[in-house]
């Protein structure tokens, strides 16, 4: 199979590709989002901290 | 009465002290991420480039590789989270409150998810993006029933009181669940009845089986990941005043 | 476990079994408008409303799919193996649409008692397996349908 053919998909391409490019979307935000809320949560507990010190 | 005994209670209350938990959750996340990207990366190979062609439906099928688990998904962490739920409510465990409202978002990921494909899937195969059948309407409800949860939470203040409201939420709710699963055999649906859970012989080839089940897989370790990591912020978020995160804090100003 | 947890534990309890039930009544009572479509054999027993939209589904009969006149008019008969029902159609037809198919029409019947389809869906099975397991399939049991 060609890489070319690989992509084609029999035709349904745009289909296929898009539904496991927005499952991809979805998956990757879903982890990223709550490691940068806790990082920059962190960060402003931590002035919070030094602010009283 | 006494059901569970001693070492074993002692075991779980140590795992289920907020400081002990967020260290483990944070030194298992890299080992459960490497074991769900070794299993997505040949789930994802195995389903798009070594499974054979559908003899119906050609390639556009491939969408089940993503469909069925996240269907799969959205029910079975919509049921951890009603028993998280029931569990606070009862035992009045904060971590299994936290637990309940780390899944609510995970699970209404992995509805959507299985809208979407669905719909990708339904138009050059059933002709249509949505129909209001059993099964599709059922399922939209279930992506409701998440966002219901997830503003419920977000619109009380005190989060001890929101996890019970949710919580509530979540355990009307699961009646729903079993609606979905049968909608296709209790009514005439434009979806078709299922393949692979049901009791007959599997209506699937195993050389397709085997893709469908290990991205299952991946994505039951996917969820594992993603609740975690939920968690380590709603955890963090409502201990902020106690001794353990302060000492957190603090050496991490050093 | 203490009496104020099991107090609560019984609540629970009491509360999703009788949510369940009031759920399980009200489905009961909506059964028929929960049906997405009518089967062939509704249609021919007068089951169908006259005059308004339904959908009708069924397996499309072999060697009925016909082009009467020119264009994309297409006419074939449904099935469910007990009645059939004759369908007319004016437009595109989704990929699946074949003989032995299992589809979904929205139509109207008209006074021949022929159903008129505005739209065209397909209702794929949930068989999956390479175009050669068919093929051996097909072979063995050469009656075998799909629907």
């Amino acid at each position: 199979m060609s890489i070319a053919t690989f992509f084609a998909m029999g035709g349904y391409a745009f289909y296929v590709w898009t539904a496991y490019g927005i499952c991809f979307l979805v998956l990757v935000f879903n982890i990223l989002m709550p490691i940068r809320q806790r990082l920059s949560f962190l960060q402003e507990l931590a002035r919070k901290q030094q602010r009283q010190q | 009465m006494k059901f569970i005994p001693d070492p074993v209670g002692k075991f779980f209350h140590r795992m289920a002290s907020p400081p002990h938990f967020y260290a483990l959750a944070g030194q298992m996340i890299p080992w459960l991420t490497g074991i769900f990207l070794v299993l997505l990366g040949y789930g994802l190979f195995a389903g798009l480039y070594l499974a054979p062609t559908d003899y119906q439906q050609g390639d556009s099928y491939r969408i089940i590789y993503i469909h069925v688990p996240s269907a799969w998904m959205s029910l079975f962490i919509y049921i951890v989270m009603a028993l998280a739920g029931a569990i606070g409510l009862i035992w009045r465990i904060k971590l299994a409150e936290i637990m309940a409202i780390s899944s609510a978002s995970v699970g209404a990921s992995f509805t959507f998810i299985a809208l979407v494909t669905g719909s990708l899937w339904g138009k050059p195969m059933w002709g249509t993006w949505w129909v209001w059948d059993a099964r599709l309407t059922s399922e939209l409800i279930l992506l409701f029933l998440y966002l219901g949860v997830m503003g419920l939470y977000n619109a009380i203040d005190d989060k001890r009181t929101a996890s019970k409201a949710v919580a509530i939420l979540a355990l009307v709710g699961v009646v729903n669940i079993p609606i979905i699963h049968y909608s296709v055999e209790w009514w005439n649906t434009l979806h078709q009845g299922p393949t692979v859970t049901k009791m007959d012989k599997p209506s699937i080839h195993i050389s397709m089986l085997i893709p469908l089940l290990t991205m299952a897989v991946a994505f039951k370790f996917y969820y594992v990941i993603a609740v975690l990591q939920r968690a380590r912020l709603e955890l963090l978020h409502r201990e902020r005043t106690s001794a353990w995160v302060k000492k957190l804090v603090m050496e991490q100003n050093k | 476990m203490n009496p104020a947890r099991r107090q609560r534990l019984i609540l629970i309890v009491v509360m999703v079994v009788g949510i369940a039930i009031a759920v399980g009544f009200a489905l009961k009572s909506f059964n028929e408008n929960l049906m997405y479509f009518f089967s062939t054999s509704d249609v021919v027993a007068g089951k169908a409303p006259k005059a308004a939209l339904f959908r009708l589904g069924g397996m499309v009969v072999k060697g009925t799919v016909q082009h009467p006149g020119k264009g994309l008019m297409v006419q074939f008969k449904l099935t469910d193996f007990t009645k059939e029902v004759t369908v007319e159609y004016t437009g595109i037809l989704p990929d699946l649409f074949r003989e032995g198919q299992g589809i979904v029409a929205n139509g109207t019947l008209d006074a021949r008692g022929v159903f008129i389809a505005q739209e065209v869906l397909a209702k794929h099975d949930e068989n999956y397996m390479p175009p050669e397991v068919k093929a051996s399939l097909k072979k063995n049991m050469p009656t075998e349908t799909s629907q």
